[in-house]
């Protein structure tokens, strides 16, 4: 049992520590490091912008999406060559989050089922950061069932025409592209009838309004469709294949290792150490301590338990399912750790104005944004049957609606 | 990075596995659990001869020197089979305490003895209520004589020695206590068996009177080789406690799969299905931040106290966790005397006290977190 990188893992480490020493943004650098869920902006410059530059710039080096073949834009790096660069990248990886759905779920979609020729085309720019892509998948009638989604393509000539809705799509009001899972025959059971498209955002039809969420912020959008024309050949997979295929990029999605998740606990352990409450110093009381120490080892066995995700993946093994623990732990703890901070401080907690709040409203933009991260990429709920079934081996849910057409199915709870 | 055991150590623990699963079956368990035997003593010979015992023992001292992470392995096994022995108070605690501080001749006295199962020692640490601390130790020791009770005293009735914690000062300081090494053999003792929640490991209360004892570590050194000790023995216990929470898991996942109501395997309830993948979260945690602390001993860093305390508090709530939802899922027959479940729940709360409570070990973690930070 060791911490040590193999000599090719170190002389790896070394190259890509130079390369990012010689060429991040390190203006930025202090902004990134502070910032955590809920706050990650820039005071004085684009986030967006920042973000692009920073990835155009280790696209042009090799550095931009280390595993993906060198054709596509990538670097052909092993996975755990992935992870050393994500550990090395540090705070600036923060960037890389404006470009997590294209790069994390649409490139590895795009690569099992794209044409050769659209794959050389649409590949690199997408690693580059040139090109932003999004992933419409879930609308209003259909969250955690997402193959309840009724977003129509028709066949016409040699285009399909999509009418319809999709929503919750992070980051459509500034794609380029997307990919778009559709009904195409509403005449059989729910997960038989889908298909996967990719499509280009300015198509005329394509209408983004974004929405603003429960933390004032409006990450993400709901996207209309009217009559909206996709070539045949921006398919993904077969006609009725979209199941299976989305499934890809949901695996994909869940498989996000070794990036770390984050807590909130640092923060909060940070914070404690500093603060002085009525009766002394929060870190000599009693009840502080057993809530810091309750949360230090989670943080600490999600921090383990991604190292050992890591060794895995460094003897060539593939980490499974188990990893869904990351986002289930954190994303119920960071809530928790931000309302806990936020009693530390009493009334001063309502503040959350960054200029006159405690700690810069850190704690207060946490708490609003984390309601999201226990629904995003599958609820709490969905991460335990997911657990619970392919780890554990225990049987799947009654599924009522699995041998009926799709058009038979009730859509409404009452009457 | 090899955030792992070894495919040797590996091996070792499907060994220790197979070998428990053979010898330590729950009706053998049960002979200790209904008051048959104080402990399993063909199971802990069986232990010596498999050289279980000594395996983090120096080969010059009757052991097979291979390590603790080797011990680790061995230690998750004992609490996946619920062991009846007293392994814990014997090669976490006594052995480690000889292995810190002993004088050459004190090891090779009782190193061989603990490694051919010969014999079965223990720490003498609590009088009573409170956690570890020195001004908790009110035995005295003058001239290497003890007066003093200690309880309760993990496996006390059976242990044929104990390392004990003395009062050799009065300034209000740690160097007020000094350790002592008593042969429990030789007179000047009393020892009464204490009925306790976990029947299948042993508690007494020690009457020290006029007892001769010899120091072991200089004097006024016991505070700071007990807190050595409690560490080390953190982190084995912690994997007593993840094979512990392993099995209580196992054990649920079958009966949820077999047992059927409603006309479905109650494992396809979501509320079921969901309390057993809590039970699989925090025992992976446990497991990983153990992982952690086994690493941490077994290269003896500097990250050894705050990694003990992480794999203590997080493997004794995964253990408690997994136990009492083991219980839950079997229904009214988990509350059975006749299933196994109970056994496990027993030992987990039962190991939730031995080394000091969950406060104590939050403290320590809070201290030694600071500690690093200020550094």
């Amino acid at each position: 049992m060791n911490f040590d990188d193999t000599p090719q893992e170190a002389e790896f480490r070394a190259t890509a520590r130079a390369w990012i020493g010689a060429n991040a943004p390190k203006q930025y650098e202090d902004e990134l490091r502070k910032s955590s869920l809920g706050r990650t902006q820039l005071k004085n410059a684009n986030i967006l912008e920042v973000a692009k530059t920073w990835q155009k710039k280790k696209a042009d080096a090799g550095w931009a999406c280390l595993h993906w073949p060198k054709e596509y834009g990538g670097r052909g790096s092993s996975p755990i060559e992935r992870v050393i660069w994500q550990q090395e990248e540090g705070a600036f990886g923060k960037l890389s989050h404006m470009f997590i759905i294209g790069h994390g779920m649409c490139g590895p979609t795009m690569m099992a089922f794209a044409r050769e020729e659209h794959k050389r085309t649409y590949l690199p720019p997408l690693a580059s950061g040139e090109k932003v892509w999004c992933q419409l998948f879930s609308e209003p009638a259909g969250g955690s069932d997402v193959a309840g989604l009724r977003t129509r393509a028709e066949k016409d000539g040699d285009d399909w025409v999509i009418n319809g809705q999709k929503t919750w799509t992070s980051g459509a009001h500034y794609s380029d592209y997307g990919i778009l899972l559709t009904r195409t025959d509403p005449d059989v059971p729910k997960h038989k009838g889908l298909t996967m498209f990719f499509l280009d955002m300015t198509s005329p039809g394509v209408e983004v309004r974004p929405i603003k969420q429960a933390s004032g912020a409006s990450d993400f959008n709901e996207v209309y469709f009217t009559d909206v024309r996709i070539p045949d050949h921006q398919r993904l997979g077969e006609v009725g294949d979209g199941w299976n295929v989305s499934l890809t990029t949901l695996m994909n999605e869940r498989m996000s290792i070794g990036a770390g998740v984050s807590t909130g606990f640092p923060e909060l352990f940070e914070y404690c150490a500093s603060l002085m409450l009525d009766d002394g110093p929060a870190i000599e009381d009693r009840a502080v301590r057993s809530k810091l120490a309750n949360w230090a080892v989670k943080a600490s066995g999600l921090r383990y338990t991604s190292m050992r995700a890591i060794s895995a993946l460094s003897k060539g093994e593939r980490p499974g399912p188990e990893n869904s623990i990351g986002k289930l732990v954190a994303g119920s703890m960071i809530q928790d750790v931000a309302t806990y901070a936020l009693d530390l401080q009493a009334a001063a907690g309502f503040v959350s104005d960054p200029d006159d709040a405690e700690l810069a409203g850190r704690f207060q933009a946490m708490l609003l944004r984390a309601p999201g991260t226990r629904v995003e990429g599958g609820t709490d709920e969905i991460m335990r049957n997911i657990i619970a079934e392919r780890v554990l081996g225990l049987p799947g849910d009654i599924r009522v609606d699995k041998d009926m057409p799709f058009n038979k199915i009730p859509t409404k709870g009452r009457g | 990075m090899n955030f792992d055991f070894s495919d040797d150590q590996k091996q070792l623990r499907d060994q220790a596995c197979k070998f428990l699963t053979e010898k330590c079956s729950p009706k053998a368990v049960r002979v200790v659990l209904d008051g048959k035997a104080p402990y399993d003593k063909e199971l802990w010979m069986g232990l010596a001869e498999m050289g279980f015992l000594g395996v983090a023992i120096p080969e010059e001292f009757g052991g097979a020197g291979a390590g603790h992470l080797e011990l680790c392995v061995i230690a998750e096994e004992m609490g996946r089979a619920n062991a009846p022995v007293p392994f814990s108070s014997t090669v976490y605690l006594a052995a480690e305490a000889l292995l810190i501080a002993g004088s050459d001749a004190q090891k090779k006295k009782w190193l061989p003895a603990i490694a051919s199962g010969e014999a079965i020692g223990t720490l003498a640490l609590f009088e009573g209520k409170g956690n570890p601390s020195p001004k908790n130790v009110k035995l005295t020791a003058a001239n290497g004589v003890l007066n003093g009770v200690k309880k309760p005293v993990a496996d006390g009735a059976i242990a044929d020695f104990a390392v004990v914690a003395a009062r050799t000062g009065s300034s209000g300081r740690d160097g007020d206590i000094s350790l002592f090494l008593v042969d429990l053999k030789a007179g000047g003792v009393e020892v009464k068996s204490l009925t306790n929640l976990d029947p299948t490991r042993g508690q007494a209360e020690i009457i020290f009177k006029d007892c001769k004892a010899e120091s072991l570590g200089a004097a006024g050194e016991g505070w700071s080789i007990l807190t050595q000790v409690l560490d080390r023995a953190a982190v084995l216990c912690a994997f007593e406690q993840v094979g512990g929470s392993d099995r209580a898991l196992e054990m649920g996942r079958d009966y949820a799969l077999d047992r059927i109501a409603f006309g479905r395997q109650i494992g396809s309830f979501q509320a079921v299905k969901h309390m057993l993948a809590d039970m699989y979260v925090s025992a992976t945690l446990a497991r990983s931040n153990s992982y952690y602390g086994a690493w941490a001993l077994s290269t003896n860093a500097s990250e050894l106290p705050e990694a003990a305390a992480a794999a203590r508090i997080s493997a004794t709530q995964a253990f408690q966790h997994c136990a009492k939802n083991n219980i839950q899922v079997h229904g009214g027959m988990g509350f059975t005397w006749e299933f196994d479940c109970h056994m496990y729940y027993r030992r987990a709360n039962a190991m939730a006290l031995g080394l000091g409570s969950l406060a104590y070990w939050e403290d320590q973690l809070i201290d030694r977190m600071r500690k690093k930070n200020a550094a």
